[in-house]
């Protein structure tokens, strides 16, 4: 089973916390890999929060691809951080053979256009990169949005962090929010693509279980947005969903709920909301999750959330101290990184809710 | 010898035989009173016996004419196999036997096309039994308790509209509805089809539908019940139980005439509307109700005299699937102030796909559901060429329909309901939960409901005998002594019964693939032993 977890902080934090958060709890042999997407940049990227932010991994030739799109499309690059790694023996990691993260400056022309149009526009951009990297074998394009940065390998989670010297705490990396997780999706086949969290546009997302209505997402999703491609693994379909609810549709996260665990209709009929609800669960049936599933994600405005299924078979737990407020799929990782806190606050959050955390770090609870 | 000629039809040309035992026959003529073909009859015959009749053994060989019980050898009064007489024989005395070189389907053309009753003889084969339900949760996910867990098995009867289509919005962060909808209905996914009061004795239609209110008050479960094309009874339109009720129109428009009439008096609304195209047991062909069915009742609520009733194969004056949506379906919604979902009934066809995306386009968004009746349906009557000879099978159809409105985007806004053949085995949950799984909503059955209230027909050429108003069930006649023999709350209850027993298997079969929800098109979750049954729906194949 994925285990996952998130950390929003009012002070910046490194990610050898997310990593502290999430490995007491790896079982067994679940350790087949790490990812994480950080949030509301400090450190080396600080200057840049307004700049879109691109993370990939790729060969030299994959480098020279992106370069020459990028250049063909004028962004222009402003900074790149391309770390150097630990290439000590006896590291289990499957390593690319460069990690690049680079900021770029907006083509000249995008001053004229919408915020909508420039949403469309980093996301054109990375699926075009992507589909060049695929094509040519060359790489992997995570993310390429504003104060954004996702970092993902295949290997021992631990080994990894000591490879890209996450354990250092040197500051080169740091953020106010990480989603985190330790375990590819190894239900399908151990590609990066699959490991969670995925992005889209604003939207951060990580899931653990099984999706088991993954057919029906999957073949309703591929016809609703350009973006929703891939699907190497089942818990992209809930970040679409979640996209396609709060971004396309632009209906209130609460919906969001309502869409992927739609209440039984015995009890839609005794709302006052029975119609709304009601068309929400005929329009989009096919987006409903019916197996055992908890949802961590992040909205493009930096609240975080986290859900669970309708009959509450993956649990999570939310925990807090004054300084950052963490959501995790079992509560030993908040042991490890937040001992003191007031485990009698703590919220488990149930099978009718949403849990949201804001800027401020106040919590709150919404109820189906 | 003499008296023989080779074009004489003996009881060995008929395909089922009777199997007597004198010595054990009392002569109570419950089999001759019984059975409604006329097929076995009481003569006298000339018997060599040897008696012993004193307080000692005296045997004496003696000849002596005796009545006996006899096949009749006949082209028009032959045995069906119904086994109504061994059933009311006290000493077991006599039972039909199946004659494997019957030469009946040969020689009974002298009056034209063999007409029957019941499904196709021929195309009985069974692509859902080559299908299994492989994907487990274990490990990965769990299974479900399909005895402790809630199961939402409801499925939509109406047109559904795309969420950017709805008229929806935020107003102090909720949605609100901002203008009209076209009617939907969640009702179970088993609809209980199209077989008129006029097929069926009104016995048996009352039983149907006595068994569809019981499931709806006292059960908790939304079957409804599809009228046939043949109208319903007057109490029934203005009732409350209306709301259970599917009113079809077909070709014909058979009892349309009453319902009109009745529109301002309904206190409820119909459950839907659906129109019928088509019939899997003989596309291209309309209804057909022989005069020897066209009881006084039946003329009453037709509103037509004592004739053989022949739908036409083509809703008159509808020339395309446009033309049918903009008359039929407007004038049908417009009937029913836009708040009854109708929907449309066709054969399944090479063309179904053509129909259903068509449907999928249409403008007015009026459509609220698609049935394909495969070959394997049931009728009361049609000509043994069509049943046997044309028609589609169900399955790839529903699948290939499923998978064009995914192609657009578009699945689950027309809901498709599959049928013909469903329960053949006696299972009708599995073939649901498989059809559901490659695509369908739901399903429709009629032969299985009329089986649980005592018909004998099968796809083997039991019976078949709808058509004849002889039904020796009392189900598919309306001869009043033959009426008679149905208990009517025995019969509803029976499929009560099995409609219980049906949910309890579908929550079996859901359970152990984790949902609770209905799988609509996890294809994911079957597998298929027969490769090409797998090639076809896309689904693994696995041996």
């Amino acid at each position: 089973m994925c285990r996952i977890g998130s950390i929003k902080s009012k002070v910046p934090i490194q990610p050898s916390v997310a990593l502290r958060l999430m490995l007491p709890q790896q079982e067994g042999h679940d350790n087949s890999g790490f990812a994480m997407v950080m949030q509301d940049l400090y450190g080396i990227f600080s200057g840049y929060k307004d700049k879109p932010l691109m993370s990939m991994a790729c060969t030299q030739r994959g480098a020279q691809l992106v370069e020459d799109y990028m250049d063909a499309h004028n962004f222009v690059q402003l900074a790149e951080w391309i770390p150097i790694p630990d290439k000590r023996p006896g590291l289990t990691i499957q390593a690319m053979p460069y990690y690049i993260f680079r900021n770029y400056d907006y083509p000249e022309d995008a001053e004229k256009m919408t915020d909508r149009e420039r949403e469309d526009l980093l996301l054109d951009t990375r699926l075009a990169l992507r589909k060049i990297l695929a094509d040519s074998g060359q790489g992997f394009i995570y993310s390429f949005w504003p104060d954004v940065l996702t970092l993902k390998e295949i290997g021992d989670p631990s080994d990894i962090a000591t490879y890209f010297h996450l354990w250092d705490d040197n500051g080169c990396l740091a953020a106010k929010s990480i989603v985190a997780q330790c375990r590819q999706n190894t239900n399908y086949a151990i590609v990066r693509y699959a490991a969670h969290p995925f992005f889209l546009q604003g939207y951060t997302l990580c899931a653990n279980g099984e999706n088991t209505f993954y057919t029906k997402n999957k073949e309703f999703q591929k016809s609703l947005h350009r973006g929703y491609i891939g699907f190497e693994s089942d818990s992209q379909c809930f970040l679409n969903t979640l996209h396609y609810v709060h971004h396309e549709l632009q209906w209130p996260l609460t919906y969001y709920k309502h869409v992927i665990t739609p209440l039984p209709f015995e009890e839609i009929a005794e709302r006052e909301d029975k119609d709304i609800l009601t068309g929400l669960r005929q329009s989009l049936a096919n987006l409903e999750i019916n197996g055992p599933n908890t949802v961590i994600g992040v909205l493009p405005d930096g609240d975080m959330i986290t859900c669970c299924d309708s009959k509450k078979l993956r649990p999570v737990v939310v925990g807090r101290d004054e300084n950052m407020v963490a959501v995790s799929s079992e509560v030993c990782g908040l042991n490890e990184i937040m001992p003191h806190r007031n485990r009698k606050a703590d919220i488990y959050p149930n099978e009718r809710e949403i849990v949201a955390i804001d800027g401020d770090l106040e919590v709150t609870r919404w109820k189906q | 010898m003499e008296a023989v000629k080779t074009q004489d039809v003996g009881v060995n040309d008929l395909p089922w035989q009777i199997d007597y035992h004198a010595e054990r026959c009392t002569m109570c003529g419950s089999c001759v009173a019984g059975c409604s073909f006329r097929a076995i009859e009481v003569v006298t015959q000339r018997q060599s016996l040897t008696v012993s009749e004193g307080t000692v053994p005296k045997p004496i060989h003696t000849h002596m004419a005796r009545p006996i019980i006899k096949q009749r050898a006949s082209l028009t009064d032959f045995c069906r196999g119904c086994g109504i007489c061994q059933k009311v024989c006290p000493n077991n005395a006599i039972a039909p036997v199946r004659n494997p070189d019957s030469r009946k389907t040969l020689l009974s053309r002298d009056a034209g096309p063999i007409k029957r009753g019941g499904r196709t003889n021929l195309n009985a084969q069974r692509t859902l039994d080559s299908i299994i339900v492989g994907r487990i949760s274990q490990m990965t996910d769990p299974s479900l308790d399909s005895a402790r867990h809630t199961f939402d098995i409801r499925s939509p009867f109406g047109r559904v509209l795309s969420a950017k289509e709805l008229p929806f919005k935020v107003v102090d962060g909720k949605l609100i509805k901002q203008g009209h909808t076209p009617p939907v209905n969640w009702i179970y996914p088993l609809i209980f089809s199209d077989m008129s009061i006029g097929a069926l004795s009104t016995r048996a239609w009352e039983a149907v539908a006595l068994a569809v209110g019981y499931l709806n008050e006292k059960c908790g479960l939304p079957v409804r019940m599809s009228s046939g094309e043949g109208g319903m009874p007057g109490n029934l339109l203005k009732s409350e139980y209306l709301k259970y009720f599917i009113i079809q129109i077909a070709s014909g428009h058979f009892g349309w005439n009453r319902i009109i009439k009745a529109i301002p008096h309904m206190v409820t609304d119909p459950a839907g509307i659906l129109i019928k195209i088509g019939q899997g047991a003989k596309p291209g062909d309309g209804g057909l109700l022989p005069s020897a069915k066209v009881a006084e009742h039946i003329q009453a609520i037709r509103g037509v005299p004592k004739a053989t009733l022949s739908s036409p194969p083509n809703h008159q004056g509808l020339y395309s699937i446009e033309e049918s949506v903009q008359k039929m379906h407007l004038s049908m919604n417009a009937a029913f102030g836009f708040r009854v979902p109708v929907a449309i009934k066709c054969a399944a066809s090479a063309t179904s796909v053509s129909v259903y995306n068509n449907l999928l386009r249409d403008p007015y968004k009026i459509c609220g559901g698609f049935f394909i009746d495969g070959i394997q349906g049931g009728t009361g009557a049609a000509n043994e060429v069509s049943l046997d000879h044309t028609g589609h099978p169900v399955v790839s159809k529903i699948r290939d329909c499923y998978l064009a409105a995914v192609d657009q985007g578009l699945q689950g806004q027309i809901p498709l309901y599959g049928g013909g053949g469903i329960g053949m085995t006696g299972n009708a949950a599995a073939d649901a939960f498989k059809m559901m799984c490659l695509g369908a909503n739901g399903v429709f059955v009629g032969k299985i409901l009329i089986q649980l209230l005592g018909c004998v027909g099968n796809e083997r050429g039991r019976c078949n005998a709808c058509n004849t108003g002889k039904c020796p069930m009392g189900i598919c006649t309306q001869d009043p002594r033959l009426v008679k023999r149905l208990d009517i709350d025995r019969g509803a209850q029976k499929i009560v019964d099995y409609v219980l027993a049906f949910d309890a298997e579908l929550r079996k079969l859901m359970a152990p693939i984790g949902n609770s929800s209905l799988p609509i098109g996890r294809s994911d979750a079957l597998v298929s032993t027969d490769k090409a049954v797998a090639d076809k729906l896309g689904i693994q194949y696995v041996c």
